[in-house]
């Protein structure tokens, strides 16, 4: 009988756990070295495209250790960003151990410590591994301090590898089996499986991963989906190979699939717990944590009478992606719509991005916000994530917006300009930390509003790639808010409005009339864009009319050139919406929050 | 409608800053294309049945000789067959229009004449690097006239800065007081790779702004339709319906045309196709026995039906309604509204403001 092993890889964003996980399963031979390709597990194009992973992946690599003993390893390939902190806590709670990769140049970085510590809450064995010891600027001694000073593991337990070169691999799946303890639970008692990915299949129905805690699961079972007693007959369970592989049983330890005709969408919920429906556990495995989301967009359909397809769309595309939450909302500019929470601005990008690629949609997304809260004269507290739903000034007595604690590790020589940085986007209560000689770590209080567009992209620019971020929800401050409106010929355009602080609003108001004027094409007619808050008009630009566009000749060869240009010129077009008689590009909504240079 | 036929010929004196057609400045290869073409007309001969339009264009075919021009439009009448009233227009430059000149061309057969003469005006004419006077356009138009031409078309050129409007009115008027049955006036366009363009990335001192630009144009066609003109192209004024060009009516109504020649285009109704842009490659695939071909494409049912709105809003021909989208409605509402379109005998036709935005147009419309 196999023996079992789960366990996970995590790291800071590039440290190379998608390469770590190629070479294993290269090692194992799984693969032909001819049908490899890089990142193997990143499998969406878009993944394969940023070079990061966002989706959790599980393969099972078999494996035979060097006293020839049989192993099944199932190994989940966690993402990286702290937007997707949520993903790697899901993979964890279905594993006994975990590899934690260090890039021998880097060192510890933020995303590093925040991993090992959701590792730790699921009491995981840890196993660091160091990784580019190849690189010529890999300094193995001081990442194995760190890794005791900052980290508190034994640095003697450490394995030093190059997953570009695959030296060390041998040693990473030697440790594997001979670290890592086995899964627990028991075969005998009833079926436990932890639901910690689902998809959608048109022809399947809901593809359900999961981690079988206890007991087993086989085609022809029915099975009891328990958070809301939905029941369905099995049609099939396997593991994951490089595709899925049928097999005859799931049993405790294992991680799978099962497959059973699972159509309506919302019965499966990522978290929950499969159990069989004649021999059911008494109580559910604990699930997850929900996810709060802090940062909230609207969507639309570009055309009003896709709504309901947007509707279809969103309901299997939650399936996949359990920290999107969306609710129905409508604009007077845009028409029926979703409201939707995500967990950063990186979450955010992606799921606009994998709607149109994988679900064909066409979206408006619009520029993205936090929660705010207002007391009311009247005494009453409310909460807003939408500056449609801004109160009336008049009867606002407090407002408040909320906070995190930014923490930002880089080389000391760009201290002065992350500082500067920090001020900027109204910074408060710094402190500094020296982890080890020439690397600092500042922490700032500051509101989350003011780090959800581009401080990411301005940090790396300052810090020339080699700042990490993190940070954290600290709690909801006082401060002085002011709605910005935003006008095109006159009239205001709701999905453009926004919620920004008082001593910034006219610097966001030009920038945004600034974004707004490169954004917006031309028109027969003068576009006068105006920003305002309550009747004042504080910014304005204009977008010139078009007076003439028409080439002088068109003869034999002039016809296909011309079409071609309109085919392309019409693609582009699809991507537009009609405000009032304003043609305003899909980018235009989500442009007026971006700030210069980028 | 029958098809059209069209013969490139590559050659010009030399190579004015502006142009992007295909030309080369230079005689010497003439021999070895006239061998070219002569095995181009024997290999697509059988193409098409009948043609009701022939069209010498170029480059320059007025700078071949007597002997040449005959040699090419006899194998052309040998090899197919033209309807009795066939429109044979050839294209003319000022400094090879002699008298004599434009009585042999009337032998052979040609009827329709379009003379480039850009500018009546020296110092405009030199800016263009045009190689001939005024005085030497308006001698050519007189010997075109003594020849018994009784259909000759003026090309002219407008909207740069070396041209204020003042003095474009006088070379309109200039070029009215010959009552040309026909007149092309091309907004000056940077063609990729031309001289004009370079030296305009430079200091943008060539094309007049955007606003001026439309202005010179709705000015021009407001001023030639008082004189009588109809204004039936983006670019084009014939005196009377019958005089507008046929040639190029084809072009812009998909009606099917052969084209010879280096870098000539073809359509026969579904496919296009065109030749080499080189004399060199031209010769060369022709004497190995191969069609000068360089590319090729059969448009979908969207991609005609797309040219047939962009083509039909540059003509006072108009785009079928028909043929429109039943959610251009609106589209079609407003543009009336704005004074773009008209509708009229169930067609959808440009006012000459819609021909200013004859390149947007088909964005609206198009599903
Ligand atoms: N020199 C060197 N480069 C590596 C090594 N492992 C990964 N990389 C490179 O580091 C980059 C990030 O690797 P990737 O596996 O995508 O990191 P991930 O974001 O943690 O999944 C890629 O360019 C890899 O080629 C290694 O051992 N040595
Ligand atoms: S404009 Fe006419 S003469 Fe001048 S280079 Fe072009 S084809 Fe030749
Ligand atoms: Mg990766």
């Amino acid at each position: 009988m196999k023996q079992i092993r789960n366990f996970s890889i995590i790291a800071h964003i590039d440290h190379g756990k998608s390469t770590l996980a190629d070479r294993m399963i290269q090692a194992t031979g799984l693969v032909e070295t001819r049908d490899f390709r890089d990142q193997l597990l990143d499998n969406m194009d878009i993944e394969r495209e940023r070079g990061i992973t966002i989706k959790s992946q599980a393969i099972t690599l078999p494996y035979v250790d060097r006293e020839g003993r049989e192993f099944a390893l199932n190994l989940i390939d966690t993402p990286g960003h702290v937007d997707f902190s949520y993903e790697v806590s899901r993979a964890l709670a279905s594993c006994e151990g975990v590899l934690l990769l260090v890039d021998a140049a880097q060192g510890v970085e933020a995303q590093t410590m925040a991993n090992l510590f959701a590792a730790m809450e699921h009491d995981l064995e840890i196993i660091p591994v160091i990784n580019k010891i190849d690189l010529p600027s890999a300094d193995v001694e001081s990442v194995k301090e760190q890794i005791e000073m900052d980290l508190g593991l034994d640095s003697e337990t450490a394995i030093l590898c190059s997953a570009k070169e695959g030296t060390g691999v041998d040693d990473v799946l030697e440790a594997i089996v001979n670290r890592l303890p086995p899964p627990l639970g028991s075969e005998e008692d009833p079926l436990k499986a932890l639901i910690f990915d689902a998809h959608y299949d048109p022809f399947r129905g809901t593809i359900v991963s999961c981690r079988i805690f206890s007991g087993h699961v086989r085609p022809g079972d029915t099975i009891r989906l328990m958070f809301n007693n939905a029941t369905y007959r099995v049609e099939e369970v396997g593991i994951f190979h490089l595709s899925r592989e049928p097999r005859k049983t799931l049993s405790a330890g294992e991680v799978g699939y099962i497959i059973s005709g699972i159509k309506t969408v919302s019965d499966t919920r990522i978290g929950d717990t499969v159990t069989l429906a004649d021999n059911p556990a008494p109580e559910p495995l604990p699930g997850f944590k929900e996810v709060k989301p802090v940062v909230f967009a609207s969507i639309y359909p570009v055309a009003s009478d896709e709504y309901r397809s947007l509707v279809e769309a969103l309901e299997k595309y939650k399936l996949n992606d359990a920290a999107l939450i969306f609710q129905k909302d409508s604009s007077a500019a845009l028409g029926l719509g979703f409201r939707c929470g995500f967990l950063g601005l990186l979450h955010l990008e992606i799921v606009q991005e994998r709607l149109e690629r994988e679900f064909d949609q066409s979206l408006i997304m619009t520029a993205p916000t936090v929660q705010y809260r207002f007391e009311l004269t009247n005494g009453d507290h409310i909460t807003v994530d939408n500056p449609l739903y801004y109160p009336d000034p008049a009867t606002i007595s407090k407002a408040f917006e909320p906070f995190i604690r930014a923490s930002i590790m880089i080389p000391e020589r760009y201290m002065g300009a992350v500082m500067e940085l920090c001020l900027e986007r109204r910074g408060t209560n710094s402190k500094f930390h020296y982890p080890s000689p020439g690397r600092i770590e500042i922490q700032f209080d500051m509101p989350l509003a003011e780090v959800i567009y581009d401080f990411y992209d301005k940090l790396k620019t300052v810090t020339q790639g080699y700042g990490s971020f993190d940070y954290e929800l600290l709690d909801y401050r006082e401060s002085d808010l002011v709605k910005l409106d935003i006008l095109l010929n006159g009239e205001k355009v709701d999905a453009l409005c926004q919620i920004v602080h008082r001593d910034g609003a006219r610097a966001r108001a030009l920038q945004a009339c600034k974004r707004l004027k490169e954004e917006i094409p031309r028109h027969m007619f003068k576009i006068a864009i105006q920003g305002a808050i309550g009747g004042t008009i504080i910014a304005r630009s204009t977008v010139n009319a078009f007076r003439k566009d028409v080439t002088a000749k068109c003869y034999g060869g002039d016809i296909t050139r011309k079409r071609k240009l309109l085919e392309k010129q019409k693609k582009g077009k699809k991507r537009m919406k009609m405000v009032g008689s304003v043609t305003v590009p899909q980018s235009a909504f989500v442009a007026v929050l971006k700030s210069d240079n980028n | 409608m029958l098809p059209g036929l069209y013969v490139h010929v590559p050659f010009c004196d030399s190579k004015c800053p502006y142009c992007g057609f295909y030309s080369i400045p230079s005689k010497t290869p003439v021999a070895g294309w006239l061998k070219g073409l002569e095995k181009e007309i024997f290999h697509t001969k059988n193409r098409f049945e009948r043609f009701d339009t022939l069209y010498l264009g170029g480059g320059t075919p007025s700078m071949l000789s007597d002997r040449d021009l005959e040699r090419i439009l006899s194998l052309i009448f040998d090899h197919y067959p033209l309807t009795p009233d066939a429109e044979i227009t050839l294209e003319a430059n000022p400094c090879q229009v002699t008298l004599a000149k434009a009585d042999f061309i009337r032998s052979l057969g040609v009827n329709r004449i379009n003379l480039g003469v850009q500018s009546f005006d020296d110092r405009v004419l030199k800016f263009l690097g045009r190689r001939h006077s005024s005085q030497r356009a308006e001698d050519a138009v007189r010997h075109l006239r003594s020849a018994g031409f009784q259909n000759i078309g003026l090309d002219l050129i407008y909207g740069f800065k070396a041209q204020p409007m003042k003095a474009w009115m006088t070379t309109l008027k200039k070029a009215l007081s010959f009552e040309p049955e026909h007149l092309s006036c091309y907004q000056l366009t940077l063609e990729k790779g031309t001289v004009f363009k370079r030296r305009s990335q430079k200091n943008n001192s060539i094309i007049l702004p955007e606003k001026t630009a439309a202005a010179h144009f709705l000015a021009t066609s407001a001023f030639l339709e008082n004189k009588g003109y109809v204004h039936y192209e983006v670019s084009n004024f014939a005196l009377n319906k019958s005089l507008e060009s046929r040639h190029n009516r084809k072009y812009w109504r998909h009606i099917p045309y052969l084209g010879l020649g280096p870098s000539a285009h073809s359509f026969d109704g579904k496919q296009r196709w065109w030749n080499v842009r080189s004399v060199r490659e031209y010769c060369k695939a022709l004497n190995e026995n191969r069609l000068p071909v360089e590319g090729n494409e059969t448009l979908t049912k969207e991609q005609l039906h797309l040219e047939s709105l962009a083509l039909g809003v540059r003509t006072r021909h108009g785009v079928d309604t028909t043929i429109l989208p039943p959610a251009s409605g609106n589209a079609l509402f407003m543009l009336q509204r704005q004074g773009l379109l008209k509708i009229k005998r169930g067609h959808a036709i440009p006012t000459r403001r819609g021909y200013l935005m004859a390149d947007h147009l088909p964005l609206w419309l198009s599903p």
